[in-house]
């Protein structure tokens, strides 16, 4: 019994030795001669780290039915064309379960798997650490949804990262824009704000969101929080109700949302109620009914007012998937976009090149409006209010910070 | 005053279910010195049988009064939470009755995973989150400054009813009797022909059917996922050793003591953040000065 275990041991880490090597010699071999800093062969093979399972589950179905559905486009049309060449993409899916120690292990798995770049994961809270392994593996990652600022800032030097991007424009923009909001269109006199304190996003905007408040003279009278997970709201929204409050700002995900509009009714609190993109699946409103009618939020997209190449789009995954394409699918449709659109103007399978065309784009036209790229991960684009109605999501007004 | 009132209406909402999913843990531990670590799954297995029955009952006889449907509801939920609970008994602690107690405990943990996990699997439960169609009327009364809504009021009293009948099955009925009796000897009960069995499996059928009601109510107010019974199943444990285990009244106290430390918690601490910190030192503290919990006896083992 003593020798079978090292004796095994041993077995297993050669057969590991031999299936990596086996990888990396074989692609050498195919047709490819054309382009030489070709890491993975003749297909470029894309990563996705996405949210599959645990609290946002149909933000992580979105992003992987508009990754395939992005990817299906491409290789349909004979692939991509890289320096002269039509290149197949291949994708391969992972769970990040929707934890942050998990999000680091999956971007880990992709970045030593040889994949040309990673999209994904979702939610800042998992973006932020898989982009400290992008960032250190020199691996280019865009996140089709994360918005806090964080994301692309390197936490110790302050200087913007090299290898992290986004589709989705920050929570800095967007605390403003819902501030401007709150102040201009709500005419809110008494703010009230209730938010995840243990999750990156909720806690950015929401800060962003009282700065302003506070910067444009008005006051924000409850700023309470709660904890991933926790279901019950009502003593905050006690609170809030005794405030006083005039608005409620709920910067939150849309399967708490719905617990939240109601509890606060039922504790008596009658102000208008407003949120963030998060808050833009139809999830939302299957879960909270009547509950969420008329109330609005600011987001990246509303597919009834969307652009010809956006109704394309909307129009094939419709049919694709039998449902409206919701906020995160059309930013992971964009991500792709933008991916695709660097490696042609890289013309090469490599990194470095991919990453230096990714920060070099100027004018990439997406299903979530025009985006560029001005020495940083963040692009410059703008937000849409929208407006629930009849449980719809109804274009509401273009917002500008 | 009135907000401190309507706080204390919150945590009753909040501390009802808690202590309907107590009740579960107190009564096994009682019978078989055993904690069921699978109860809070097996509550979640009954709001998804609450979810299930209101949706098709809705769909079917759409024109049947709502309180119609809510009480069939309840009933399909009830039926079917102790039937697991019985085959589950049956099927996995049974067999361990004679094995090390730690055994049973592991196993418990292994069931709960089971029950957590093929409900993810299952295609059309899935990881997603969901909502109880509303079976109440909505309505709110106003009193002295506070709102109560209907839903409340019938978690509430719903809740206090079912725990005053189950004292009372305990304490006065033929079962209570034979159960309180299996719980006081293993041996020589039996043998005065007692069924020992068949009451242990009515325990845990009695327990799954509290719990039952409790998952039906809280389908109502919160949203219901495959993981849901972790987080309330280790609270709904502390309630029942902060009451004392074993000691049925002594779970209710727990539950609405935990109530109170749910909603307490970020009112003065102005974080919620702070709340299984809080529970769990509770817990801690009770443990080393007073292991019986509040209600519970002092037993003095013999060696």
């Amino acid at each position: 019994m003593n020798r079978v275990l090292p004796v095994a041991a041993l077995l297993l880490l050669v057969t590991l030795c031999l299936t990596s090597c086996g990888k990396v010699s074989t692609p050498g071999g195919s047709a490819t001669p054309a382009t030489s800093a070709t890491p993975v062969g003749g297909t470029l093979k894309v990563g996705l780290n996405t949210e599959l399972t645990g609290t946002i589950p149909v933000v992580g179905q979105s992003c992987k039915n508009a990754a395939e559905f992005a990817i299906k486009e491409v290789n349909d049309a004979g692939g991509l064309d890289v320096g002269g060449q039509k290149v197949q993409v291949e994708l391969s899916v992972e769970d990040n379960e929707d934890k942050a120690e998990s999000a680091a292990a999956v971007a880990q798995k992709l970045a030593s798997g040889g994949v040309l770049a990673m999209i994904g994961p979702n939610a800042s809270r998992n973006a932020i650490p898989a982009a400290e392994v992008a960032e250190s593996s020199k691996m280019p990652m865009i996140s089709p949804w994360s918005t806090n600022p964080k994301l692309t800032v390197d936490a110790r030097s302050g200087q913007p990262k090299q290898y992290v991007f986004r589709a989705a424009f920050t929570d800095d923009f967007q605390g403003v824009v819902a501030a401007k909001f709150a102040l201009g269109e709500l005419k809110t006199k008494q703010p009230a704000v209730l938010y995840d304190v243990a999750s990156e996003y909720n806690k950015g905007i929401a800060e962003i969101y009282k700065k302003t408040i506070e910067e444009n003279g008005g006051k924000i009278v409850s700023f309470e929080t709660y904890t991933t997970g926790d279901k019950d709201f009502s003593a905050q929204l006690t609170k809030i109700a005794k405030s006083g409050a005039d608005t409620l700002f709920l910067p939150n995900y849309y399967s708490e949302v719905p617990l939240q509009v109601k509890q606060a009714r039922q504790v008596g609190y009658q102000g208008k109620i407003f949120g963030s993109d998060s808050w833009g699946n139809e999830e939302l409103v299957k879960l909270a009914g009547k509950d969420c009618e008329g109330l609005y939020f600011t987001t990246h997209y509303a597919a009834d007012t969307a652009t010809p190449k956006a109704q394309q789009f909307i129009t094939a995954y419709k049919a694709a998937y039998n449902s409206v394409p919701d906020d995160v699918a059309a930013l992971t449709y964009d991500s792709f976009g933008l991916l695709f659109a660097a490696v042609k103007t890289a013309g090469q399978l490599d990194r470095e090149a991919v990453r230096t065309a990714l920060a070099g784009i100027t004018n990439y036209e997406g299903v979530t409006g025009n985006m560029q790229f001005k020495g940083t991960g963040d692009p410059v684009k703008s937000a849409v209010v929208i407006q629930i109605k009849d449980g719809k999501f109804k274009f509401f007004q273009t917002a500008q910070p | 005053m009135s907000f401190f009132l309507q706080q204390l209406l919150n945590a009753m909402q909040v501390g009802s279910v808690y202590a309907l999913i107590a009740l579960g843990y107190t009564m096994v531990y009682g019978i078989l010195t055993m904690i069921n670590f699978a109860h809070g799954d097996i509550f979640m297995v009954s709001t998804y049988l609450a979810f299930a029955a209101s949706g098709l009952l809705l769909a079917h006889l759409g024109g049947a009064s709502p309180l119609v449907i809510f009480v069939c509801t309840i009933v399909v939920a009830v039926l079917g939470t102790s039937l697991l609970a019985v085959l589950i008994e049956r099927a996995a602690y049974k067999p361990l009755r004679n094995a090390p107690r730690m055994s049973a405990v592991i196993t418990a943990l292994g069931i709960g995973l089971l029950l957590e996990n093929s409900f993810v699997a299952i295609k059309g439960i899935g990881p997603t989150p969901r909502m109880l169609p509303p079976l109440i009327p909505a309505g709110e009364v106003h009193v002295g400054g506070i709102t109560i809504s209907s839903l409340q009021l019938v978690i509430i009293g719903l809740a206090l009813l079912t725990m005053l009948a189950l004292d009372l099955t305990v304490r006065k009925t033929m079962l209570g009797i034979a159960m309180r009796a299996i719980s006081w000897d293993h041996t020589i009960v039996p043998l005065m022909g007692v069924p020992k069995d068949r009451i242990i499996s009515l325990t845990f059928a009695l327990g799954a059917a509290v719990a039952a009601v409790g998952g039906t109510l809280y389908g109502m107010a919160y949203t219901i996922d495959p993981y849901m019974g972790i987080r309330i199943g280790w609270w709904a444990f502390i309630s029942a050793v902060v009451g004392g285990i074993g000691n049925i009244r002594g779970a209710m106290l727990g539950g609405f003591i935990l109530g109170f430390v749910e909603i307490f918690t970020p009112v003065v601490l102005k974080s919620s953040s702070y709340r299984d910190m809080i529970a769990f030192s509770l817990l801690l503290v009770l443990l080393i000065f007073r292991p019986t919990g509040i209600l519970g006896r002092t037993v003095s083992q013999k060696v």
